[in-house]
């Protein structure tokens, strides 16, 4: 793989600009309202970048929070700012979508953490004056959603109609729902779990040691030192990729078709097409994240154990909530698999919680609540609008 | 089979289900609910929609599992036998299991959990001592086949079926409280002033509210 330094470099300045320039909205908190961190340490001071669709209504009523993934970010429903993209969630959120932007107030932030505008490790550490890299302090979901919850102070939005969100997404939801019990009407965990499982936690480390690994990572100064280590968060990323898809998906995309060859060549460049597309994935991969940014975010979800938070018993967690829950799992997904998202149920049963709980068949693996899967969408259309009912919205003083 | 009463509000069009519409009339309005084995909603959507009830359900099949949801009703993918276990007791104000207890491995069991979870259980089932029942038996020589269990002996769900008589020695065995018993013959009618050995006979289901 023949790298083109100057493309690098324009993708590159790109993505960089974005950690201090974004093409969101940003809301700055300053040096005295810094984020406390589960560590014991405080972010001070820290930025929250954000995208939202539609129009917040005049009792502030009808926010849906949706949380983004571990590589995701805040353009869920707009062109990508470095790759020219389609936002990653498209197919769900938009006017007439199944989280109607006719209806809903929609807002997305970037996780703290992130490289997309939201205080991360390649943002300026205001101690040194230089980018924090590994001085950055190690962050958890809940950490992510206390700055959340600061955002939606910033709006003046007291409950949000809904949070929802998939995979670390979705963590982040069970979280918004454990912690801020309150200010959540309704919650929709999607493909996820309410903790990491050691299989993951694995898999998480194989991505960090390929970045680490990669002598262009600098001990993470690699901002500082003009560098980037992109072989190895490709390789972070092709590793982690696999386990987004299934096997059956891999398989019926790619079987063990041949690459723009008749044979195999009897070497190591990439014969096969599942080769090749999972270079190019890697490689765009890097175009648009930070290698830090992944180390961190990795981290903050192996962190995430929701039943040892409220010692050792998940259902604790949710004592008192009156938050309605709806949780959707898909049956190739062998990350999150059906029986974690069953788990969470069984904690919300046992506090007999409103809960709806829909496993989808869908042999896309991981990936499939990023894909068209018209069931994940009508349950989430029918769910959403039944708590919106609940919540006092028709749909006719909302303008659909 | 002359019932005297015959009141409008059971028969309905859009439903066969006249055990629904007779289990909605026994729940208070604005109470708790779980329905186990809610199938695709209907009893919830009536409970919800005209009586004001927080309504949640269980149901065995994925597929009407998640017609519900994307009809905006709460309900989870789970089995009689084995979730209930994972409520708290005295949850709900009301735990209705509707022509689901037939089905079940442990029915006794089951109806244990009802009366843990529920501070009232309605149950309903197809009542196996009706005349039509055993005169197939008896003068068919072969497995009954009726409305409320069309399925061949070779195919049916339904491993554990019985009689009101069977159901209420149940009831007393375990010390459970009979709060009501209404039997409904194949129009949907009520059967009532009529003994219970005539309800038995002439019943084709049975609606029972019990409570601890």
């Amino acid at each position: 793989m023949n790298e083109t330094p100057g493309a690098d470099s324009f993708a590159e300045l790109k993505r960089r600009q974005q950690v201090t320039d974004p093409h969101s909205e940003v809301v700055h908190f300053p040096a005295s309202e810094g984020l406390p961190l589960d560590s014991g340490a405080v972010l001070a001071p820290f930025s929250v970048a954000y995208q939202t669709y539609g129009t917040l209504n005049a009792d502030k009523s009808n926010l849906v929070l949706v949380c983004h993934a571990l590589t995701g970010d805040q353009h869920v429903a707009n062109p990508h700012p470095v790759t020219g993209k389609p936002g990653w969630w498209e197919t769900m959120v938009g006017p007439g979508k199944p989280i109607d932007t006719d209806r809903y107030f929609v807002l997305c932030p970037n996780v703290i953490g992130g490289c997309m505008g939201s205080t991360g490790p390649s943002s300026l550490n205001p101690v040194t004056g230089r980018p924090y890299g590994p001085d950055f302090p190690v962050i958890t979901l809940r950490d992510m959603v206390r700055a959340q919850a600061r955002l939606l102070d910033h709006l003046g939005v007291e409950q949000a109609l809904s949070v929802i969100g998939g995979s670390m997404g979705g963590m982040q939801v069970l979280e918004w729902a454990a912690t801020y019990k309150d200010r959540v009407f309704s919650a929709i965990p999607i493909a996820c779990a309410a903790r990491h499982s050691s299989q993951n936690i694995a898999f998480h480390e194989v991505g960090r040691q390929a970045v680490m690994a990669d002598p262009d990572w600098c001990g993470g100064h690699y901002l500082e030192e003009g560098k980037n280590p992109r072989k190895g968060l490709a390789v972070a990323r092709m590793a982690a990729h696999i386990t987004y898809l299934s096997d059956r998906a891999l398989h019926t995309k790619f079987g063990r078709n041949l690459q723009d060859r008749e044979e195999v060549t009897f070497g190591f460049d990439a014969d096969f097409q599942v080769e090749s597309y999972l270079r190019h994935q890697g490689m765009s991969f890097v175009d648009r994240f930070d290698a830090n940014s992944y180390l961190y975010i990795t981290r903050a979800m192996d962190y995430f154990d929701l039943a040892a938070d409220h010692g050792g018993v998940l259902a604790n967690a949710f004592a008192g909530t009156k938050t309605r829950f709806c949780l959707i799992s898909f049956t190739s997904d062998w990350l999150f698999p059906t029986e974690e998202s069953r788990e969470v149920v069984h904690a919300l049963n046992a506090v007999a919680a409103n809960v709806s709980f829909v496993e989808i068949e869908s042999n896309k693996g991981h990936d499939a609540f990023l894909l068209h899967e018209p069931e994940l969408f009508d349950t989430v259309r029918g769910f959403l609008s039944a708590a919106a009912r609940r919540r006092g919205l028709d749909d006719a003083s909302t303008g659909s | 089979m002359d019932a005297p009463v015959n009141p409008p509000a059971l028969r309905s069009a859009d439903t066969a289900r006249v055990d629904l519409l007779l289990i909605a009339e026994m729940i208070a309005p604005g109470s708790r609910v779980l329905d186990i084995g809610c199938g695709d909603g209907t009893l919830l959507r009536i409970l919800s929609e005209k009586h004001g009830v927080d309504g949640r359900g269980i149901e065995l099949s994925q597929a009407g599992v998640n017609q519900c949801v994307a009809r905006g009703l709460s309900v989870i993918q789970g089995d009689a036998d084995t979730d209930l276990a994972y409520y708290p007791d005295m949850a709900f104000d009301y735990a209705i299991l509707s022509r689901t207890i037939q089905a079940t491995r442990n029915p006794r069991h089951v109806l244990e959990q009802l009366l843990r979870i529920g501070k009232r259980v309605v149950v309903s089932f197809p009542n196996f001592g009706h005349w039509s029942v055993r005169a197939q038996l008896m003068f068919g020589g072969h497995m009954p086949q009726t409305d409320t269990l069309p399925e061949t002996w070779y195919n049916t769900p339904n491993i554990h079926l019985c009689t009101i008589k069977d159901f209420l020695a149940l009831c007393e065995d375990m010390g459970a409280k009979v709060e009501r018993v209404v039997a409904l013959n194949a129009n949907g009618t009520k059967l009532v002033s009529m003994p219970l050995s005539a309800q038995n006979l002439f019943g084709e289901q049975a609606v029972f509210l019990l409570s601890r």
